[in-house]
């Protein structure tokens, strides 16, 4: 069975990075419950473009939560308002009838406004360069069993490598801090043996990065785990910490 | 100097600062819970630190601690709203699990700092200032220069002034719950399982100091 509601979307429209933007209010009706949101916005954009108005400027990929590109801040909630999902994720079903929906780009100024709700997280794609990588041995594979892990660490370095780079992390962050992120990075190289070798150096550089960048000091709110998709800990930015105060004091 | 050049350095300070101030603050405490018992040996407290040379170190030691917390506190709020941009939400929610006191903490140290240039106007200038001037020459009455009893009677038995140091505890009841596991997971000391023991341990003795100093005003208030 198909139910249809009725909704009233808040747009931001910014046509790019150096200008201003502005909400733009569209009435959208017969929207199935069963519609993914960004199919959703498929649908707006269908009209927008048979009105002859441009359509809405918005990133998306694999549109099953795997790429991290869907960055929409949706009613106050970077992806919306359910837990642990991602925009692509998030369904129709989860709003009613006659709703006012408001969508914003992520702001914050490590990610500048490209265009409407389109924004650049290159930032992030810096800080993975600056040391989020391990150095092997060119040749053959050695065998997988040749360094034994502890379950322990290989779940936790596993936790941290869910992270899937969308930014939700900074957008929800009232300091535009982008630790929960860079931790995650740190942290899914830095639990497990091959990651050792260069831990020390990948933690200083790659939080220099990150402050080179512009983003803010974390003072611990917790907004970024409450917001992140994959439910990544603020335990790994107390890792980071650790990683990064340890490499400061051998120096 | 990464203590200052990195974001990590910079809230290391912070905490560092933090927690000396929340040992202060323990030290503080079990001073005054000495004057339900005792009046005699609270004064007698007073008279033992006075503008002795190490209460003097002390307190030396005690504002540089808060200038350093002060000063970073807004320097880093201020570098926090920068990177946050310009362009703000037009809607916004706390999501669940997000303590309010974590995004208000300047605010909250802002009333702790008033609520500290009142108590330095109030006690400090006329005990150890006074005693400080005397030692100087300069002609001042030290009748109640040692007398914190005095003093506490005086103040806290003035509705506004009680109320007003209610006020100042509960902001800083707000600030610890947040500020003091905060620290600890600056300095990295937390995983998943010490996450909410410290959480819990942070709301415990928020509570036991905040109402410690309540209780201390309020028996002077209306028992004493
Ligand atoms: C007795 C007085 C105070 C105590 C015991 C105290 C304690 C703390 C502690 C333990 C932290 C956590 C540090 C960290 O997260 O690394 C903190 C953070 C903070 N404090 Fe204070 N503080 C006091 C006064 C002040 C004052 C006077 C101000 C500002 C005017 C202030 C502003 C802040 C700010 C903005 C933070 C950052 C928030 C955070 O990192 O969690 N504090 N404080
Ligand atoms: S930590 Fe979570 S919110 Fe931040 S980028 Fe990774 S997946 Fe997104
Ligand atoms: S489009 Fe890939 S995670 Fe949403």
């Amino acid at each position: 069975m198909d139910k249809t509601i009725n909704i009233t979307l808040k747009v931001w429209r910014q046509r790019g990075p150096k200008e201003a933007g502005k909400f733009e209010t569209y009435k959208l009706n017969n929207v199935s419950t069963d519609s993914s949101f960004l199919e959703m916005l498929d649908i707006l954009n269908e009209q927008l473009v048979n009105e002859d108005k441009e359509p809405v400027v918005f990133d998306n990929d694999c549109r099953e939560g795997i790429c991290g590109m869907c960055s929409l801040y949706i009613n106050g909630h970077p992806h919306g308002p359910d837990s642990e999902i991602t925009t692509c994720q998030l369904h129709m079903r989860r709003f009613k009838d006659g709703d006012t929906i408001t969508i914003e780009p992520w702001r914050s100024a490590g990610f500048p406004v490209i265009r409407d709700l389109m924004v650049d997280r290159t930032a992030y794609d810096k800080i993975i360069q600056a040391g989020g990588y391990i150095s092997v041995n060119a040749g053959g594979a050695q065998d997988a069993n040749a360094i034994p892990i502890p379950k322990r660490d290989a779940d936790l370095a596993m936790d941290a490598a869910s992270c899937i780079g969308c930014g939700a992390c900074v957008a929800a962050c009232k300091n535009g801090s982008a630790m929960l992120f860079v931790s995650a990075k740190v942290s899914q190289l830095a639990l497990l043996p091959q990651g050792k070798v260069e831990a020390a150096r990948r933690a200083k550089a790659m939080l220099a990065k990150m402050d080179e960048l512009g983003f803010g000091n974390c003072t611990n709110t917790g907004a970024c785990e409450a917001e992140c998709p994959k439910g990544v800990s603020i335990t790994n930015i107390a890792r980071l910490n650790r990683e990064f105060i340890s490499a400061k004091l051998k120096d | 100097m990464w203590l200052k050049d990195s974001s990590i350095g910079r809230k290391l300070l912070m905490s560092i600062s933090g927690l000396f101030l929340v040992l202060f603050l323990t030290f503080h405490l079990s001073m005054n819970v000495v004057a339900i018992f005792s009046e005699e040996g609270y004064n007698m407290i007073c008279e033992f630190l006075g503008a002795n040379w190490y209460a003097v170190v002390g307190t030396l030691v005690l504002v540089a601690g808060f200038l350093l917390h002060i000063a970073y506190a807004f320097y880093l709020t201020f570098q926090n709203r920068k990177a946050r941009g310009n362009d703000r939400y037009a809607v916004t929610a706390r999501p669940k699990g997000v303590a309010w006191a974590s995004q208000n903490m300047l605010v909250l140290g802002i009333i702790v700092v008033l609520g500290l240039a009142l108590h330095a106007y109030q006690f400090w200038a006329k005990m150890q200032l006074v005693e400080l001037q005397h030692m100087a020459g300069a002609e001042v009455c030290t009748k109640y220069a040692a007398d914190g009893v005095y003093y506490m009677k005086e103040y806290f038995t003035n509705p506004i002034f009680l109320v007003l140091y209610l006020v100042w505890f509960g902001a800083l009841w707000f600030h610890l719950t947040h500020g003091f596991w905060s620290a600890i997971q600056t300095i990295g000391w937390n995983n998943l399982v010490w996450l909410k023991r410290w959480k819990a341990i942070s709301n415990v003795y928020a509570t036991i100091i905040c109402a410690g100093f309540a209780v201390v005003a309020l028996w002077f208030a209306f028992v004493a």
